[in-house]
């Protein structure tokens, strides 16, 4: 049996995206965006009947959804603890469990006083899948995600000539995405002198090589392939599935090689189970917590070779008219850190034909990926159908 | 202690990783070697993922390293590195098979490139924690 095409998105809701400031509680902001994701799908909250909850921001478990939403039979619930990889997990529970016949329509809600609450440096302190770290790199000062992930810029670079300005291509080419939007925090063009001049925050990352603290909250459902049929929306399919995790997981210090991720281990079960390759991809929706991230992850998803990835994303390649429009939204870089659960809404938008300004003509086929933690990787890959 | 001093992490040893602490605070870097098979494993854990085995020796690192990625810190996400700003974390590959990380002493990162030897020493930072650093080798 295969999950490919036994589940489709059938709904999709995003709040207001503030890079601080919100007043609003993490469940405030999940209900708001989950009750969006619902009436889109022409649903009613009482149809839920299955939860993941991708990031437990704030403490928020599904008995939050069942109380405030009034879920009379929750048949399912999950956690997808990957940390940025969670969103894309969680569809890959969500599609197994409607193919399992254990539910019909699951709500994936996230949700996140990023800017306003805890910041970067203190929250992931408090993880779990950073205890290893913790105990053994902090003491040294290596205390947050852009320290943990530099070492592996620096050395893609030292080993395949990349450059500062090569990941300046992806900063700017993210903005001028965002500001296409209508809800993004950055609405700014930038230039790549501009990611040049910014600061340096972890050596060879500078300011603009790093993602947003964000408030806001993004929500999908997820419902069997055959009920998406009678539902509201044009029907988007998840044709492929998988989740990928790196040796090494919990230290990216001790990984044989520390310019593969996880998802280079997922990505080729995806594209098989969809039976598509790179290639046939129209649009990509790819976690950008940094930008080397970003560069990393297209050599590991086969769009090039490993060591190609600079080359790849130069002179605009990322935009829309590019030879692969990436982040059309804006992404963590320029629109919102929602843990890239605005990257799998705004891949369904694509596949819609809904994504206004940063449409991709005739969008049929595309993918969002998830990085999370030290390196897990997830992609889905959706069809319109 | 008041909360304008903040204090470096300070880690909380368990059970496998007890005599890794113990070593550094007496100037030793002790890694975990595998009872059964010999595999040299870090960071410390219970289990020789190699052979299964629980058994675990503790053997002193030579002292060796070179150079497999760094990065330079110069954004303070935890205040109490504030001071030390810029400061240089190299990743080292060692000859026993793992890789350590540890700040840079006496150089800056414009000499480093992958495989540069280095040699570890020690250093207490201030705060009674004794920590491996890493020199140039001559
Ligand atoms: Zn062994």
């Amino acid at each position: 049996m295969t999950l490919s095409g036994k589940g489709a998105v059938t709904g999709i809701g995003e709040t207001a995206y503030r890079g601080g400031g919100d007043p609003r509680s993490a469940l405030v902001l999940q209900l708001e965006a989950s009750l969006a994701a619902i009436a889109d799908a022409g649903l009613a909250p009482r149809d839920i009947d299955g939860i993941v909850v991708p990031m437990g921001t704030g403490g928020v478990v599904a008995e939050d959804f069942v109380t405030n939403l009034g879920i009379p039979d929750l048949r399912f619930s999950t956690v997808t603890p990957l940390g940025g990889a969670g969103s894309v997990a969680a569809l890959q529970c969500a599609v197994a469990a409607v193919a399992g016949g254990i539910c019909a329509h699951v709500l994936i809600p996230l949700g996140r006083t990023g800017r306003t609450g805890q910041r970067i440096g203190t929250r992931i302190q408090q993880m779990p899948q950073f205890r290893t770290v913790g105990e053994f790199e902090a003491p040294h000062g290596a205390i947050a995600p852009a320290q943990y992930y530099a070492p592996m810029a620096r050395r893609h670079m030292e080993l395949f000539g990349t450059t500062s300005r090569q990941l300046a291509e992806i900063a700017v080419t993210t903005r001028a995405h965002a500001i296409l939007n209508g809800n993004a925090t950055m609405t700014q063009p930038i230039t790549i002198e501009d990611h040049q001049a910014s600061r340096m925050i972890a050596d060879p990352l500078r300011l603009l090589d790093c993602s947003l603290e964000s408030d806001g909250g993004a929500a999908v459902v997820v419902s069997a392939a055959e009920r998406a049929r009678d539902l509201r929306q044009p029907r988007v399919l998840v044709t492929g599935m998988a989740e990928g995790h790196p040796d090494s997981p919990s230290a990216i210090t001790q990984r044989p090689d520390m310019t593969r991720l996880g998802l280079a281990k997922a990505a080729p079960r995806a594209f098989a189970m969809a039976g598509v390759t790179p290639a046939d991809i129209d649009v990509a929706e790819i976690y950008d917590c940094f930008t080397y991230i970003v560069l990393c992850q297209l050599e590991d998803l086969g769009f090039c070779a490993k060591g190609e990835g600079g080359a790849f994303v130069e002179g605009g390649a990322l935009g829309l008219g590019g030879r692969l429009p990436v982040n059309t939204h804006g992404g963590l870089l320029s629109q919102a850190h929602m843990a890239g659960m605005n990257h799998v809404v705004e891949l369904v938008r694509q596949l819609r034909g809904q994504a206004g300004a940063a449409q991709v003509p005739d969008a049929e086929l595309g993918l969002v990926t998830g990085y999370g933690d030290l390196g897990d990787g997830t992609i889905a890959i959706m069809a319109r159908g | 202690m008041t909360d304008s001093m903040p204090r470096k992490p300070v880690p909380e040893p368990s059970a496998d990783s007890r005599p890794h602490w113990e070593g550094l605070a007496a100037g030793r870097l002790l890694l975990q070697r595998c009872g059964a098979c010999g595999r040299v494993r870090h960071y410390p854990r219970p289990l020789c993922d190699s052979c299964h085995s629980f058994a675990v020796d503790w053997v002193e690192a030579s002292g060796e390293a070179a150079v497999h990625s760094w990065t330079v810190a110069h954004h303070p996400f935890h205040p109490a590195f504030r001071p030390d700003l810029p400061y240089t974390l190299v990743t080292a590959d060692l000859p026993e098979g793992v890789r350590l990380l540890a700040q840079l002493r006496g150089a800056g990162p414009e000499a480093l490139r992958i495989g540069l030897p280095l040699r570890i020493g020690f250093e207490e930072n201030g705060e009674g924690l004794t920590l491996p650093v890493f020199r140039l080798r001559d």
